[in-house]
């Protein structure tokens, strides 16, 4: 009887170790397919011309050219902004707010609270501050400044994590030097905690790269046939011409946006294998 | 214009929020010599050599009260400069601490914070504090290496000639050997023995015989008292109070 | 001893503005959070200035853009909650599975191996996962699933779903490891299978750890935006048939940015109460995310 019993756990417990195996690679799975899918349907459609023209009524004559410089343009920009804003809040909740007052508590809170706001409401908060409110239209730097409001609690967090790991002991030689708290801050703890930071932004970015509501809202356009010259010009990214050839009806436009797709995975790619790659040589640099 | 007392210390209180951890010390300490404060652990050595240059002030809940003259001066007084001050009285701590950066640059930052930017002063100052620490010849062919490759006495005297490199007058000690083997913690034994020449030093040690060793005066701190303090060679062959007798024989502690 | 009192007082002024400009750039997350909600709000007053309550909160059908104006938010809501339904149904069965075999079961190489790959489900761009979902997820389930129509709530769902595994797996398995082990060895050795253990001593101990993690996966889904444009439709409809196209308050505010609204007009203000509406959800979605985090935390100090 009780021989029965063990069994039959036994029995349950493997069976529940094969569902719950499949569970963890489903998604694995669904990546692998998403992947290969994309591939064959997209691979062969990349060539230089496609890299370098605009985008067309006829599919076939269709490019990226305007969302791969558009995106770079709003990466760039939106690094421009981030990058102070955020590694500047870092040093200050790390180093300069150690007593816990309430207008720390604060920031915090919504620090946190921020980074749980869909994008789609940073893109509404856009819309009204900046394209209407400042009148900087629906350009480039708008859309900049609303991408880097949107990542600002993903550099903060990482650059107050990577300033947390410099021990206090650096700080304390610094200042028992006769260093004033600045100095210590710029030429001690900061540069030692730079690859963690670096390793946040690059993070930040890489998802700013494939945010495309937000854009929409602020009114980045589907169609555009021409470089921006000035940040204050309209533009478009590769996620929304991916998602203008994705609404065409025409299957040749579908293949056009498994394409495009294709560059801004591999971008997205190259940045976060760039970010893991400092990650893992700012953990071996630094014995403690 | 060397003074005899390089600091005379009266009535000193101080707090860790309400915790008192300093109670009525009075002591003198003498130009160019070595002072040792010795005592069990947490009996307040640490933090009051702490006080002498103001690095409690980093930490938010401390209090003092009393007064530290160094010089003329009451080094708390509201006149007085805290960033000045850590520049005349240096300190090393219980661990080596070099910055992750070059030999070089772990004694040029120092002199690179007060505006020193002439590579050549820069270069002798780097020699210079390098000689005195007793640690140029082991790394002069290399001072671009990262200070972090050295080993643990190395460091420790790479810290000690980061702090000459400012020129200061005194130089604080806490317990520089605890994290050292013995034949690193006596050459730096040797080395302060040394240096007393041209700085006053003060050091807190847990280990009684390297107080017996480099020190002319002694203080046995416990409980955030100074129970005694007098010349090293009567606190350790006949002290005055019954307390200091049984720690340095070995009682408690 | 005294310093050049005018050195002094520049590092005092130099060290203090530099303190200032810092503390600007972490205030600035104040500002952020004060301008979303005036946005919203401001327009949101408008709004109702023109459309009454009333009919926002019980009118069935939503049809600012065209002539017969109607702008009840109920087919919204529904749109919005029926995708998230379905993507909860996907999400969080396997992601506390998933979290079980990680935790529980798998070898630490597996467990090194897998994780990041998950993570890389999270961090691929919505636009694909829109892509994927209506060339081909949902031409998938009309071969299975007859009288499914090529706009849909199921396809994006599933999709929604799945990429969601991660944030629950992730936070499930924190919920989990923070277990203590004296419970988990105490039923092993009474000799309880693996199974056992982390159904009846490991779930049950995290589950408030757990429900945070499906709070906060429920605010991600309904604030999620370009999978459900791409492939959920444009038509606003009151049901729960998730066969059918459908519209969500996300994909509302997409179809009018792309649209010429003039600014002041009423279909310009319809997306700011929409959204203020989708902001009030997510936010009280995360503050009970939260809370019931912190009732975790406390109960393992």
């Amino acid at each position: 009887m009780r021989a029965a019993l063990i069994l039959r756990n036994k029995r349950r417990d493997r069976i529940f170790k094969v569902v719950a195996l499949l569970s963890a690679i489903l998604g694995l799975v669904f990546l692998a397919t998403l992947v290969i899918d994309l591939l064959y349907d997209g691979l062969g459609r990349i060539n230089w011309s496609f890299l370098t023209s605009f985008p067309s009524r006829r599919p076939e004559r269709a490019g990226i050219l305007s969302a791969i410089v558009g995106t770079l343009y709003i990466m760039g920009l939106t690094a421009l902004f981030g990058f102070p804003l955020g590694v500047g809040a870092g040093i200050y909740l790390e180093e300069y707010s150690r007593r816990k007052n309430w207008l720390t508590r604060l920031i915090e809170i919504n620090i946190a609270n921020l980074a749980g706001v869909p994008s789609i409401i940073y893109g509404l908060l856009g819309l009204g501050v900046f394209v209407r409110a400042l009148n900087l239209e629906r350009s480039l730097i708008s859309g900049a400044l609303t991408l880097a409001l949107l990542v600002l609690p993903i550099i903060i967090i990482a650059s107050r994590e990577a300033l947390k790991a410099i021990p206090f002991t650096i700080r304390e030689a610094s200042y028992a030097l006769g260093a004033t708290k600045w100095q210590t801050i710029f030429y001690q703890v900061l540069p030692a905690a730079l690859p963690g930071i670096l390793t946040g932004v690059i993070l930040a970015l890489s998802r700013a790269i494939g945010e495309t509501a937000p854009l929409i809202t602020i009114g980045a356009l589907t169609y555009i046939a021409f470089l921006p010259e000035s940040i204050f010009d309209p533009f478009t990214v590769l996620p929304i011409q991916v998602f203008n050839w994705v609404s065409r009806p025409q299957q040749a436009f579908a293949v056009n946006a498994a394409a495009a797709i294709i560059v801004l995975l591999a971008i997205t790619l190259i940045l976060n294998s760039v970010a893991i790659y400092l990650r893992y040589r700012f953990q071996r640099r630094l014995k403690w | 214009m060397v003074k005899d007392l390089s600091f005379t210390i009266s009535k000193l209180n101080a707090w860790y929020g309400d915790k008192r951890v300093l109670k009525d010390i009075n002591i003198e300490i003498k130009t160019n010599s070595v002072t040792a404060l010795i005592g069990p652990s947490g009996c307040g050595k640490s933090t009051f050599l702490r006080c002498l240059n103001r690095m409690n002030d980093l930490i938010a809940s401390f209090r003092l009260e009393g007064s530290i003259m160094h010089e003329d001066m009451d080094i708390y007084s509201s006149g007085a400069d805290p960033i000045e001050i850590r520049r005349r009285i240096g300190m090393v701590f219980q661990r080596p601490n070099p910055f992750p950066k070059s030999i070089y640059n772990n004694i040029a930052y120092g002199l690179r914070i007060f505006g020193v930017k002439d590579r050549s002063t820069l270069d002798s100052a780097v020699e210079e504090s390098l000689k005195k620490a007793a640690l140029w010849d082991e790394v002069k062919d290399n001072l671009n290496q990262n200070a972090q490759t050295l080993s643990g006495g190395q460091q420790q005297r790479l810290c000690i000639a980061r702090a000459i490199a400012v020129n200061p007058e005194v130089i604080l000690f806490d317990e520089p050997c605890s994290a050292l083997d013995p034949v690193a913690t006596a050459k730096i034994e040797d080395l302060i023995t040394e240096i007393k020449e041209d700085y006053t030093v003060v050091i807190v040690t847990h280990n009684m015989q390297q107080a017996a060793r480099v020190s002319e005066y002694t203080g046995f701190f416990m409980l955030g008292e100074l129970v005694e303090f007098d010349d090293t060679q009567k606190i350790f062959t006949a002290p005055a109070n019954e307390l200091t007798e049984k720690y340095i024989t070995g009682r408690f502690g | 001893m005294n310093l050049n009192p005018s050195i002094r007082l520049k590092r005092r002024i130099s060290e203090g503005s530099i303190k200032g400009v810092l503390f600007l750039c972490a205030a600035l997350s104040i500002f952020t959070t004060v301008g979303i909600i005036a946005v919203l709000f401001f327009e949101t007053v408008e709004f109702f200035k023109e459309v009454s309550i009333l009919d926002f909160l019980t009118d069935t059908q939503w049809t600012p853009l065209f002539v017969d104006k109607h702008f009840g938010i109920l087919p919204l809501l529904s749109g919005t909650f029926l995708v998230a339904f379905i993507a909860m149904c996907v999400a969080m069965p396997l992601g506390v599975l998933s979290a079980i075999y990680l935790n529980e079961y798998a070898s630490v190489r597996f467990r090194t191996a897998v994780k990041p790959l998950l993570e890389i489900l999270a961090g691929v761009p919505t636009v694909v996962y829109g892509y994927f979902a209506l060339l081909f997820v949902t031409p998938l389930l009309q071969k299975i699933v007859p009288g499914l129509s090529g706009f849909n709530a199921l396809g994006p769902g599933i999709v929604m779903g799945i990429m969601i595994i991660p944030m629950i797996s992730s936070l499930s398995e924190d919920a989990m490891s923070a277990v203590p082990r004296d419970l988990r060895e105490g039923a092993y050795a009474l000799g309880a299978t693996r199974f056992q253990v982390a159904a009846k001593v490991v779930v049950p101990a995290a589950l408030s750890g757990i429900m945070s993690s499906f709070v906060l996966a429920i605010s991600r889904a309904i604030g999620e935006t370009m999978i459900v444009t791409i492939a959920s439709g444009q038509q606003p409809r009151l049901t729960i048939n998730p066969l059918v196209p459908i519209e969500t308050i996300t994909a509302y505010i997409v179809q009018v940015s792309l649209g010429d609204t003039p600014a002041g007009s009423i279909e310009y203000k319809t997306i700011f109460a929409v959204g203020m509406t989708l902001f009030i959800f997510t936010l009280v979605l995360n503050i009970f995310s939260h809370w019931l985090k912190e009732r975790f935390r406390e109960e393992y100090k």
